[in-house]
């Protein structure tokens, strides 16, 4: 009987010929990713318990990326005692303050593959599904035993099938295709299981429009979202690997739980309403929603493409008196590839705020948080009730295109009007 | 250590909705509070809850219970609390590794939403997945945890596995 990926990639992992879903395996794991919020405390269990070393410190990477920079005296010395423990436990790929978001780092710099095992302590680890890795988020306390044992137990997961179909309209994205998903399926359609984006659809996709589908696979439910590794997957690692990388998809004869199929073509783009992202509308449905702040920024959206689109809608505008937009690139390579393009400057032209690359206030933990009454729209990826500032904030998802669109006429507005 | 083969939990039940995410467990706005204030955030969104719970007391939820962050604060802080174990339709897969990883007694129960009232007292055989609301005189079925993993539990959480490996 033929494998998923997530199967496939257990049972490579665990030292078995195949896996069915429902089986618990305890599997080698080949990635093992850490942030400020996380990485200390499971670094400080195992000293407390008289364990200062990990299995392989070379497959552990560590990003210091939610507070920074830092905005307390108290955060400050969180980092100082990151810095501390990774150097202690010997880590090599430590990237500070800066760098950027762990999940568009870890890509860039080539740390995901396909066909991995990767366990991150942040459940937006789905994201090197984008890359064909089996990769899944899990707490403090996990991370500290996998890191010292180099292994964890899993179990295998059913796979849902979604076959996309159909070319995307102009001013429509992935983000909208998979906020259209959670609207259909609602947020625990995927709940323990594998997804696996397929059809000539998620062909098309870049690399980059795959890893906000596979980021937000996890509002979903997911335990992996995937893609297969094309061209376009070995090309992006291609500058970034010495690794050989090869295409890896599912058997032909692949068993999968439930297959949904979606036709792309006739999308909309589409909005998150609070507070949860399956709660979802079409752009044509909203109604007159004023924003206070329109947010570009977190693992999910802020990559160089995210904030290409971004800047052909804002380009030659200004943001509307009385809301403020907020723009963070994701990482410095993010960074570098605006600034030198000059989508930065139109960004910046339009009356964008820049901070520098990191969570900001996506978790809530960083600068451009949202009071009490204030509506906003963001290209993040939750909108829990209080995730972003306060509780009585009322936040809403979209995709930057949208965003930006919002931010130009101070109420959430459908971005295809600016592409004529 | 080991609560030998037997864990049982009785007490009152708070109940909860579905998609319950870990951000109303441990909100990023209470970062830096100290515990007395702190806790005072915990599941706010649940009217008379931060007031009126007990040590002892239980949860009974809907689906997706946990769903959202990694954050092990969210099962760490109900146990902070108090909070004997959480029977819910359907758990977050993070929530649910991260409770069993820190050995707070979680069970899935389809069916449990409707076979209890907020304070129902509950009684849970963890080991046998048997659910018994003792008010009402009626009894459930769970789904059974993988040996594996209730050795977790009964060991009191991954770090104490691993202590226990370490020392042997
Ligand atoms: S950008 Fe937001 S969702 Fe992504 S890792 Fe940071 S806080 Fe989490």
């Amino acid at each position: 009987m033929g494998m998923t990926m997530a199967e496939k990639i257990l049972a490579s992992h665990s030292g078995r010929e195949s896996v069915s879903p429902g089986e618990y395996v305890t599997a080698e794991i080949d990635v093992m990713m850490g942030n400020d919020i996380t990485f200390a405390d499971a670094c400080r269990n195992l000293v407390d318990i008289g364990l200062t070393s990990f299995a392989d410190p070379d497959k552990v990477v560590v990003c210091n990326d939610h507070r920074i920079p830092a905005m307390t005296a108290r955060d400050a010395e969180l980092q100082t005692r990151l810095r501390e423990y990774a150097a202690q436990f010997g880590v090599k790929y430590f990237y500070d303050a800066g760098v950027g978001i762990e999940h568009t780092v870890l890509p860039e710099k080539g740390h995901a593959h396909p066909g991995h095992l990767i366990i991150g302590a942040d459940s937006h680890t789905t994201t090197y599904g984008a890359l064909a890795a089996a990769a899944t988020g899990m707490g403090a306390s996990e991370l500290a035993y996998s890191m010292y044992k180099g292994s964890n137990w899993f179990q295998v997961p059913e796979t849902i099938n979604f076959v996309l179909e159909g070319d995307l309209a102009a001013g429509v994205s992935s983000k909208d295709v998979m906020l259209a998903l959670l609207g259909k399926h609602t947020a625990d359609k995927a709940q323990y299981m594998s997804i696996e984006f397929t059809g000539s659809g998620a062909a098309a996709m870049s690399v980059e429009a795959r890893m906000t589908m596979s980021n937000i696979g996890v509002e979903m439910g997911a335990k992996f979202a995937m893609f297969a590794a094309d061209d376009k997957t070995i090309a992006y690692l291609a500058t970034r690997t010495d690794a050989k990388i090869e295409h890896f998809g599912p058997d032909a004869d692949a068993v999968y739980v439930e297959t949904h199929h979606m036709d792309c073509a006739n999308l909309e783009p589409q909005v998150a309403f609070p507070h949860n992202p399956d709660n979802v509308k079409s752009i044509s449905e909203v109604g007159d929603v004023p924003v206070q702040q329109a947010f570009i920024g977190s693992c999910t959206n802020s990559r160089t493409e995210d904030l290409e689109r971004a800047a052909v809608i804002l380009r030659g505008r200004k943001v509307a008196p009385g809301t403020r937009l907020l723009v963070i690139p994701s990482s410095q390579e993010v960074m570098m590839n605006v600034t030198k393009s000059g989508v930065l400057n139109d960004l910046v032209q339009a009356g964008a705020m820049i901070a520098p690359p990191g969570c900001g206030p996506c978790g809530g933990g960083s600068t451009g948080v949202l009071g009490a009454g204030e509506n906003g729209i963001a290209s993040t990826n939750r909108n829990f009730k209080g995730r972003m500032g306060s509780p009585d904030a009322f936040n809403h998802l979209a995709s930057p295109e949208t965003v930006a669109a919002s931010a130009i006429e101070g109420k959430i507005a459908d971005p295809r009007k600016y592409l004529n | 250590m080991s609560i030998s083969n037997t864990i049982v939990v009785d007490g009152k039940v708070w109940k909860f909705g579905d998609d319950i995410n870990t951000d109303f467990m441990a909100p990023s706005f209470s970062k830096g509070m100290e515990w007395e204030q702190a806790k005072k955030t915990i599941l706010h969104i649940h009217e008379g809850f931060t007031e009126g719970v007990a040590e002892g007391d239980v949860i009974v939820a809907g689906a997706n219970f946990g769903c959202g962050s990694s954050r092990q604060q969210a099962p760490a802080n109900l146990k902070m609390l108090g909070i004997g174990c959480v029977v819910a339709e359907s758990f977050g897969r993070i929530f649910f590794r991260n409770a069993v990883a820190i050995a707070l007694p979680v069970m899935a129960c389809p069916g449990i939403s409707e076979a209890f009232n907020e304070g129902d007292d509950l009684q849970l055989d963890f080991e046998k997945s048997l659910v018994k609301n003792v008010t009402q005189g009626t009894e459930m079925q769970g789904a059974l945890m993988p040996e594996d993993l209730l050795k977790i539990v009964r060991a009191g959480g991954v770090m104490a596995v691993l202590k226990e490996e370490a020392a042997a």
